[in-house]
């Protein structure tokens, strides 16, 4: 790979985003954006095990039996996953109350077997940590983003601080209740991915088919 | 000395097989199996007395919520120390003072033989109900009996949903319910955390003038009325039964009625 880490860092965050433009790891980008605060612990938690599994995995890539590589790959991202689990509960217990099984789901997140499969299983140790680190960050992108719509005009505070006073409170601010369900996540997700590909019109795939024309006699 | 390097070189004559040959397979497979258990269980003891804590403090913070007692930032050590904690027995509705009730574990109570019994007829699908349970009595400066706090637990859709129901003093008048650990979907039958759900069940009563249970948690308001009635989680019919199966179960006669019963005739 010609790519300089610098590169394996910053390319994952517009250019190669595993959410905009490899469209992995969606499920999870719905269910846990309605506020930021629990998405930006999703996000840590997921380039950790990303970062993580990549390396551990690119260090035994020389000794993996093509055979149950993937079954490999997922005892290392699983492990880690409840370490990960663990350490929530012990140190971040209502944030883990709140993610609920969406962290023991990390383990089927794409985004992490995805890097392990196509990076870290052909790259050394230090590239494929630092792969891991860079989707890590580009997923924690979208998913800050739209929890920043999602959790302000949803709810009308950012991190749980009252930015707009809602009408329940007393204030003037009728949240957007579509906000807070996961679909609306989907319609951010969709108007964002609009937006990387207007800026950036090299992500536009190709067409797959051609319509046809028949020339008139 | 010489075992030791027997068995480097053993590892090593391993990790030297061809990669997709059958016995490394096997071995890369042990090995990956035993360092991966080994990180995990090693996570799990270390961390298990602070996550111990937090439950405790947890269910604390939970029981001062549902009683109203709870703001943020306070003291929840002190908050919880104005509740008395009284180990109660269903059977007869009185308290006792067989256990210590600052210690006295309910839900591993529900899994000893001694101390539960297997349930026949199981509406809230526990299985085995413990036969005494913690109650948490809140008393006003007079000392007179103002909220009780009693446990209560049952089957939703996916999970146990553990929680308390808090009572004004005579017994039939709810003043909250909410539940402190369950795993239902989020978003669906989760909402029984959403605080607007929580709050329709203040003022709602158990039974009627006749002392029959109406209370019930369903998607028509039922002909006793809405002081009765909490209206259902949309999106979360089974999640909803099971939280209409478990209030009844436990507000009724193999639960708590006959306590409620000595609460209204004023022996408690």
């Amino acid at each position: 790979m010609a790519q300089t880490r610098r590169e394996m860092l910053i390319d994952p965050l517009v250019d190669n985003n595993p959410i905009t433009l490899q469209v992995l790891g969606i499920c999870s980008a719905l269910a846990v954006t309605s506020s930021l605060q629990v998405a930006f612990v999703m996000a840590l938690a997921v380039t950790f095990v990303t970062a993580f599994s990549s390396m551990f995995i690119s260090m035994l890539r020389n000794h993996i039996p093509g055979s149950i590589r993937i079954i490999v790959q997922m005892v290392v991202i699983a492990s880690l996953v409840i370490v990960v689990d663990q350490f929530l509960k012990a140190y971040a217990f209502q944030i883990s109350k709140t993610l609920s099984v969406f962290v023991g789901l990390i383990i089927t997140n794409c985004i992490v077997m995805g890097r392990a499969e196509a990076f870290a299983m052909k790259n050394t140790p230090v590239a494929s940590f630092i792969d891991g680190i860079g989707n890590g960050l580009g997923y924690g992108l979208i998913l800050m983003l739209v929890g920043v719509i999602r959790e302000l005009f949803g709810s009308g505070s950012l991190f749980g601080i009252t930015i707009f006073e809602t009408v329940n409170n007393g204030g003037w601010y009728v949240p957007n209740g579509l906000l807070l369900l996961p679909p609306s996540a989907f319609f951010i997700i969709g108007l964002i991915i609009w937006g990387f590909r207007s800026w950036k019109p090299a992500q536009v795939e190709e067409r797959e088919y051609k319509i046809q024309t028949v020339e008139g006699h | 000395m010489s075992e030791v390097n027997e068995n480097k070189g053993m590892i090593r004559r391993f990790l030297d097989l061809p990669t997709d040959s059958l016995p490394k397979t096997i071995f890369v497979a042990v090995m990956v199996c035993l360092v991966g258990s080994m990180f995990v269980s090693a996570a799990a003891v270390a961390l298990r007395p602070i996550q111990e804590v937090n439950k405790l403090l947890d269910k604390q913070v939970n029981i001062l919520q549902v009683a109203g007692l709870y703001e943020d930032g306070v003291d929840v050590a002190e908050a919880f120390a104005q509740f008395e904690p009284r180990v109660l027995e269903l059977a007869t509705g009185e308290f006792t003072d067989q256990f210590d009730a600052a210690s006295f574990d309910d839900r591993a109570a529900s899994s000893d033989p001694e101390l539960s019994i297997a349930l026949d007829d199981d509406p809230a699908s526990i299985g085995r109900q413990s036969r005494f349970v913690t109650a948490y009595l809140l008393r006003d400066a007079n000392g007179d009996l103002d909220k009780v706090v009693l446990p209560l637990h049952g089957y939703g859709l996916w999970s146990t949903l553990y929680g308390f129901i808090a009572l004004e003093a005579n017994g039939n008048d709810i003043f909250g319910l909410q539940f402190y650990e369950h795993a239902e979907t989020p978003g669906l039958g989760a909402e029984v955390d959403n605080p607007r759900w929580k709050s329709l069940w203040a003022g709602k009563r158990l039974a009627d003038e006749d002392g029959v249970l109406q209370i019930s948690v369903t998607k028509t308001a039922p002909a006793a009325g809405a002081d009765y009635h909490v209206d259902a989680l949309a999106g979360a019919t089974l999640t909803t039964a099971g939280v209409h199966n478990l209030v009844r179960f436990w507000m009724g006669e193999a639960g708590y009625a006959p306590f409620l019963a000595n609460l209204q005739a004023g022996d408690i």
